[in-house]
């Protein structure tokens, strides 16, 4: 064993993943730890308090055999990854260690794992479409490269598969590929991590993903460090070799447990339901590292899923991540219960970003006033839906029932689609367009004169419209 | 009386508190530098030997033992010509220089810029002599910053003093004196800024009653729930309720000399929508970048908790500052949720009892003593200059829950209140402000205004549009369980006209180059010609006229498109719309008949 940095012995306390020591001459804070055990076992740690009279030290993996002689080990150093072009199609564990038998990675750098806040001013705003191939992403929550976008999904829903076709079909149109996925499983069960490789691997992306993986029977502890290492790692690919990096982290439910059991073993003063009050901060510390910056070529898209506990969109788990993201995609139970794929409710879904990234020259000059019609109509419909369970389909007044149909050819037609199939831009607006055409043009309420006499199927090229009401 | 300033050392760090020891003769609220870095910190607590500084800056790597300097001075902003335009993080270092100094796009830790550029020349014009007689807020002299006339004024607490010295007109820096006072034999060096510390509201005469309204020209705010100047309000919404966009809407748009933007604890991509968006738009009344007549402070959620606890006092005090030169200011800041939950987090470090929800139970006096910040007041100096403080502060409640204790307490010091609504969003009508949870207690104020500015009177048709707006919500509750169809025709007809109002008044398209901006005088007539056709329908049904009819006129399509028509055909297609209004009801009379 490398002994670099001061050793000392003499641990006062073992409590759950903390360890309490007497004061330790020039400790810092947030200082990386090793404990060495006499019979040759190894745990890494991380300085959590320190002053002159007492140190408490956080045991990252698991505390079992760990005893008050081991030896401790003070690095001098904070928590940081190795990064160079080799960890390209590399598998890790949650702290950074290659867990594929290969070799260490060849270090051009040793990057602090929390990074570091990126300068407001040096952030470039995202404003480039990328096309999923998804019809009600691309038409109604558009993705844009550098963006933060997560999935709100609930257990037993395919929301793993559809991170998988948006990281098999997302491409930025006329821009040349650098491409990289950076894949970070959270106290994931292995099975999903085979589906994900195996998808990587279908469509030849394994030799430019990384992957770091903590699997449901890993520590816990290392659960707070694997979106960190993974998106240092992002990092490094983004602004420093140029590269579009996609990184899906699942499940980030994992992540806040994990940071909850770690809270109240330091016996912190709950918040909400028992998470610690700086979750909002520590959530967005990770959040906000994905983005782009002015004068670099590369991005990180950042694509978190996270379970709601019971499918509660109130629970703080999706509500601190709703507040940090830039949109959420929301799958629901009712729409895969009805067997429809992608199960994507456009309702309460959302991307911020999207009006800066559409409209003439990025994507169609129609698409904003489609988008907003779509959701206008779509939501009178499921209105229409809910009224036929109080009183039947007879009760609906002519109005509702035009509106229970268009739902009904919304979802058939535009929402349904093949996890093979990709879609573009031009013929989701299009299959659009037709389900609209189906309501009177006086109820087109969100579009201008002028897009209805360019796109309208029924219309386009006509000099005047008559308006009709239902 | 230079005071020899102790050094400390650090005893012990927990996350961003550190404790200090040795620290002779430190006050509460003093400005401290902490360990080899010297990283900013501010003094919370002291116990005998001990001082409790919140640290600015990331801790990481600090160790017992580092030192810890005073400064003697509590935390203030600098303020002075070079304030305008400037993008500041919470503790006014304008993000800029921070980015040339770590040189990189990373914020790295222990950087110290000043607020004010130190080598930029300002053209300085004097406007007393040698010899005047002046005091706290009288202007020395004026500087021409953008479309801005920067008064240089005497620093309250200064006193009453003789001119000594005066500059001439010419070009200086900040750092040059440009007056020198006498009183009582003593001499006053003033340059062109100075510091004020944060948490101590800026002095005035006297605070008046807020009568004019702040103008946004956005319909729903302006026409139902007014702020006025030097008035206080809140945006409470889950995400996704559109409170950011409203919020930028209204510091793009508000009708004041100038703007601070406090960007607290949120998105870094907004800021930069911000920063991105402000230098291209346009001041309508100046015709000079927004950017110019702008302060943007932005302390992401990413960057150090307790930099955004003070973020919200910077804004304020540079909002006050341009206030006392009589200049009308909007403060908004988004989130105050954000800034409560710093204050919490930091009282947990504390190991303070906590109160409601874990925040500390000072946290109604805190929200108050922001608010209590705002207002129109008769500013310092023999001159006779209102000046005006509005504060616009986002509230986002965790699950969207109005009731939790920020949303409450906030409630209580507002004077109006914007309640976003989830259902409205998801529906896409936005603004999503609830006609119905939402208050403004400005409202019935402004009549006067209204008439003297649109012609019209906007309390009586506001008041008409509310209880159409209101009946139309029980009906819907009824319709929900027995359908549409079940309703009579009178109600039905009430059910389209609230429609109408919905669809062709209360929704705002922000991206929309026409209705983006919508002046008093269209609000009023376009309000009015809405309620025009419930008027002139009415008596159909009389005739028996079906509602299903009256829908499917092609006027009414017209009505509902109305916003979008430009200031300056406004008023025919008013006109020409009514008139299309009128034939198609009289055919269909005859119809009937």
């Amino acid at each position: 064993m490398a002994l670099y940095g001061k050793v000392y012995r003499g641990i006062e306390q073992v409590k759950g993943p903390l360890v309490i020591m007497r004061g330790v001459p020039d400790a810092s804070y947030e200082e990386v730890v090793r404990f060495y055990s006499d019979d040759g076992r190894e745990w890494l740690g991380q300085v959590i308090e320190v002053g002159k009279e007492k140190t408490i030290l956080q045991v990252l993996g698991d505390t079992e055999g760990l005893e008050t002689k081991v030896m401790v080990k003070f690095t001098g150093s904070t928590l940081k990854l190795p990064v160079s072009d080799e960890i390209l199609g590399r598998v890790f564990n949650g702290s950074g260690m290659p867990i594929d038998g290969g070799p260490p990675v060849r270090a051009d750098d040793y990057r602090d794992i929390n990074g570091a806040p990126i300068n407001p001013v040096k952030r470039d705003y995202p404003d480039e479409f990328v096309e999923t191939g998804i019809s009600v992403i691309d038409g109604m929550l558009s993705l844009v490269r550098g963006q933060k976008l997560p999935l709100f999904s609930e257990a037993g829903l395919p929301h793993n598969m559809v991170a998988a076709q948006i990281a098999r079909q997302a491409v930025v149109p006329g821009k040349s590929e650098r491409f990289a996925i950076v894949f970070a499983a959270v106290g994931l069960k292995y099975d999903d991590i085979l589906f994900f490789r195996r998808q990587f691997e279908e469509f030849g992306a394994l030799s430019r993903s990384v992957l770091f993986l903590n699997l449901a029977n890993d520590p816990v502890i290392e659960r707070i460090t694997t979106p960190r290492v993974a998106l240092t790692a992002a990092e490094y690919l983004a602004f420093d070799l140029d590269m579009d990096v996609l990184v899906i982290v699942t499940d980030m439910t994992n992540y806040c447990e994990a940071l909850r059991e770690l809270s109240s073993a330091r016996e912190e003063v709950p918040s909400r339901k028992g998470y610690p009050g700086y979750m909002y901060s520590d959530l967005a510390s990770i959040y906000e590292r994905a983005g782009r910056i002015k004068g670099k070529a590369g991005s990180i898209t950042f694509m978190p899923i996270l379970t709601m506990p019971g499918g509660d969109l109130t629970h703080p788990i999706p509500d601190l991540t709703g507040y940090i993201t830039e949109g959420q995609i929301f799958l629901d139970l009712d729409l895969f219960n009805r067997g429809i794929y992608p199960p994507i409710n456009a309702l309460p879904s959302l991307s911020r970003l999207m009006k800066d990234g559409i409209g003439a020259g990025k994507t169609r000059e129609d698409h904003k006033e489609v988008s907003d019609q779509l959701y206008a109509s779509y939501s009178q419909g499921v209105k229409a839906r809910e009224l036929v369970k109080i009183v039947g389909e007879a009760g609906l007044s002519e109005r509702e029932r035009l509106y229970l149909e268009f739902a009904k050819r919304f979802e058939e037609r535009l929402l349904s689609q093949g996890f093979k199939e990709r879609r573009t831009i031009e013929e989701t607006l299009d299959i659009a367009w037709d389900v609209l055409s189906m309501l009177p043009e006086g109820e087109l309420t969100r579009i201008s004169d002028g897009t209805i006499r360019k796109f309208h199927p029924k219309l386009r090229g006509e000099k005047t419209v008559i308006y009709e009401g239902v | 009386m230079e005071e020899v300033l102790a050094k400390g050392e650090i005893l012990h760090i927990r996350g961003p508190v550190v404790f200090a020891e040795n620290l002779k003769g430190a006050k509460i609220r003093e400005v401290v530098l902490v360990g080899e870095e010297r990283l900013i910190g501010e003094i919370v607590k002291v116990e005998g030997d001990v001082a409790v500084i919140q640290v600015y800056e990331p801790t990481g790597g600090l160790k017992p033992g580092e030192p810890v300097e005073r400064t003697g001075e509590p935390l203030s902003a600098e303020l002075g010509p070079g304030l305008l335009g400037s993008v500041l993080d919470g503790l006014g270092r304008p993000l800029e220089a921070v980015a040339e100094i770590a040189g990189g796009p990373f914020i790295t830790r222990g950087i110290k810029v000043p607020t004010l550029p130190r080598n930029k020349k300002w053209t300085f014009k004097p406007v007393v002599k040698k010899g005047d007689t002046v005091e706290d807020g009288d202007v020395l002299g004026t500087v021409k910053e953008g479309a801005i006339n920067h008064k240089i004024m005497v620093p309250p607490r200064t006193g009453r003093c003789r001119v000594a010295e005066i500059a001439g007109e010419g070009d200086y820096t900040v750092e040059d004196i440009i007056a020198t006072l006498e009183r009582a034999g003593r001499k006053i060096d003033l340059k062109m800024y100075h510091k004020w510390p944060v948490r101590y509201p800026r002095p005035f005469k006297e605070k008046l009653e807020p009568v004019e309204l702040l103008l946004t020209g956005q319909r729903v705010i302006d026409t139902f729930f007014p702020i006025v100047k030097g008035g206080t309000s809140a945006v409470p919404g889950g995400f996704g309720t559109g409170k950011t966009v409203t919020l930028h809407q209204i510091s793009k748009w508000a009708d004041a000399d100038v703007v601070i933007y406090v960007g607290c604890g949120e998105r870094g991509n907004e800021m930069t929508d911000l920063l991105h968006t402000f230098p291209k738009l346009i001041d309508p009344k100046t015709g000079r970048p927004l950017l110019e007549r702008s302060v943007l402070i932005a302390n992401t959620s990413n960057m150090p908790v307790p930099a955004r606890e003070a973020s919200i006092f910077m804004g304020i005090t540079y909002a006050e500052y341009f206030r006392d030169m009589g200049l009308n200011v909007v403060l908004t800041a988004d989130s105050t949720s954000r800034w409560a939950e710093a204050l919490r987090e930091l009282s947990s470090r504390l190991e303070e009892i906590p109160s409601e929800k874990g925040y500390p139970a000072y946290l109604p006096d805190y929200i108050a003593s922001f608010y209590e910040r705002a207002g129109r007041v008769k500013v310092l100096g023999s001159r006779n200059e209102i000046g005006s403080v509005a504060i616009i502060g986002a509230v986002s409640p965790s699950g969207g829950d109005l009731n939790e204790p920020v949303t409450q307490h906030t409630m209580r010091y507002v004077g109006a209140f914007w309640a976003l609504d989830k259902d409205l969003a998801f529906r896409r009508h936005f603004p999503s402000i609830n006609w119905l949870r939402s208050f403004s207690k400005y409202a019935s104020g402004l009549g006067e205004w209204w008439m003297k500015n649109s012609g019209e009177d906007m309390l009586s048709l506001r008041g008409e549009a509310m209880d159409i707006l209101q009946r139309a919500s029980g009906l819907e509750e009824v319709a929900r369980v027995v359908g549409e169809a079940a309703l009579s025709e009178e109600n039905r007809l009430l059910l389209l006209e609230a429609e109408l109002i919905r669809e062709g008044y209360l929704v705002q398209n922000a991206y929309h180059e026409v209705d983006t901006f919508c002046s008093p005088k269209k609000q009023a007539k376009l309000l009015k010609t809405l309620i025009q056709f419930y008027r002139e329908a009415r008596p159909l049904l009389d005739y028996g006229v079906p509602v299903s009819r009256i829908q499917k006129l092609s006027s009414l399509g017209r009505l509902r498109r109305l916003k979008f028509v430009p200031e300056k055909e406004f008023d025919r297609e008013v006109e020409e719309t009514l008139r299309e209004l009128k034939d198609e009801l009289n055919r269909l009379v005859a119809e009937v008949s």
